[in-house]
């Protein structure tokens, strides 16, 4: 007898939790050949035993395709095999247009966002206007980019977005327990307004078309007001206070025999 | 001007690359050209050949014979008082430094940076007061405020009345 029926008959009575899926015992030896034969199989598994157990297969009677159909009239055969399940009557001569899946849709993407971009985290901007300042992080939006702020009144950054790829995380932290981000700040209160269509007719054409003039809406000046003050209030209550206000003030420069992948941030 | 500094049984030389970066150690013997038997029994460097590319030598020599066991070494590190020497001398402070300053992170960098601009701005004030304060031949020069700081005080001891 192999000795592995015996472990494996111990196996439970040992009050180890039996694991969902054993190692295969059975393997192919070479060219097909099994270790354990069919008639051992039989045996180590005990199929014997479950003979009695099994229960009868239930037979579940199967349906004809076809019927025979009486037909009456004396030059029809007298009899006609008729299919059940009636063939289309028509085809559609185009493709029909469905919807696609939305597997692939940008939105849906998995956003994988670094470790140190955590919100609080003072960060370094590597390009774009606000190259070289130092802004807070408040939190990463729903599209993977990154909300940030200045605070506007210490380096005139505005509550914005910015990917991830463009800032350098430094060690800097503040706590942000007490700051609250409003809900409404995401990707779609940043989306830009579409340009109005309505055009000036008769003598507004004569002169070059105004161009228009970006000017920031009171509802962004009223949340970035918000904003900013419970993280200055954050920031006030750090333990180099009056140096973290300078530090965000400051700007980030390299001087001579400084090399960005020799320092620490 | 000759070599000052050989490699020799004794010197103690500084590591440069590996795991024993920056720890010193005691030559003990030149295998070949190229690699010499290092030991540092106060550094924690166990006796092995070490790379001479790697390796800088210090002004400091232990005496001991060639193949020398650690025990010996050892005593005559302890003797030598070398380990305190050597964080006494220059070089030793200024990779010190040099280390501190490669932890310091942006915020610190910034922190010492205006550290060093407060105590500029300091200096420049003292610099100044000093100049002014001082003739070309080095007398001392008195100035109109200190004139008239000399009368007000007078005045106010009473003194200074017609």
């Amino acid at each position: 007898m192999p000795p592995v029926e015996k472990s494996a008959k111990k196996a439970p009575a040992s009050g180890k939790k039996p694991t969902k899926f054993r190692k295969a015992v059975n393997f192919n030896l070479s060219g097909g050949i099994m270790r354990y034969s069919r008639h051992q199989q039989y045996k180590r598994k005990a199929l014997w035993r479950q003979k009695a157990t099994l229960k009868p297969k239930q037979e579940v009677p199967k349906r004809p395709l076809t019927i025979v159909k009486e037909i009456g009239g004396g030059h029809n055969g007298g009899q006609r095999v008729v299919t059940l399940r009636k063939n289309k009557a028509n085809y559609p001569t185009k493709a029909l247009v469905t919807s696609r899946p939305t597997k692939g849709v940008f939105k849906l993407h998995k956003r994988s966002t670094r470790k140190s971009l955590i919100p609080g985290r003072v960060v370094i901007i590597v390009a774009g206007k606000h190259k070289g300042k130092r802004v807070i992080v408040l939190k990463v939006l729903q599209s993977g980019l990154l909300l940030i702020t200045g605070p506007f009144s210490l380096n005139s950054t505005p509550l914005r977005r910015i990917s991830q790829r463009y800032v350098i995380a430094t060690q800097t932290r503040i706590n942000m327990a007490n700051v609250v981000v409003p809900d409404h700040i995401n990707d779609a209160y940043f989306k830009r307004e579409p340009k109005s269509t309505k055009r000036n007719r008769g003598e507004g054409e004569i002169f070059a078309p105004k161009k228009e003039v970006y000017t920031v809406s009171e509802k962004r000046k009223s949340d970035q007001a918000t904003v900013d003050k419970s993280i200055k209030t954050a920031l006030s209550q750090h333990k180099d206070k009056k140096l973290l206000f300078n530090y965000l003030r400051s700007y980030f420069a390299l001087s001579s025999s400084q090399y960005p992948h020799r320092l620490k941030f | 001007m000759p070599f000052q500094r050989y490699v020799e049984t004794g010197r103690i030389a500084k590591c440069t690359s590996g795991k024993l970066r920056g720890k010193i150690v005691s030559i003990v013997d030149c295998i070949d050209q190229t690699r010499v038997l290092v030991d540092g029994p106060q550094s924690g460097v166990p006796r092995q050949a070490y790379r001479l590319n790697n390796l800088q030598l210090t002004k400091f020599r232990l005496k001991f014979p060639y193949h020398a066991p650690t025990r010996v070494v050892r005593k005559q590190w302890e003797a030598a008082d070398l380990t305190k020497k050597w964080e006494e001398s220059a070089w030793a402070q200024k990779s010190k430094n040099v280390k501190k300053r490669t932890a310091l992170n942006d915020f610190d960098r910034f922190k010492l940076r205006y550290a060093k601009k407060q105590r500029n701005k300091l200096l420049t004030i003292a610099y100044n007061t000093l100049k002014k304060r001082t003739k070309a031949d080095g007398s001392a020069r008195v100035l109109k405020k200190d004139r008239k700081l000399r009368i007000q005080e007078l005045k106010k001891a009473g003194k200074g009345k017609k």
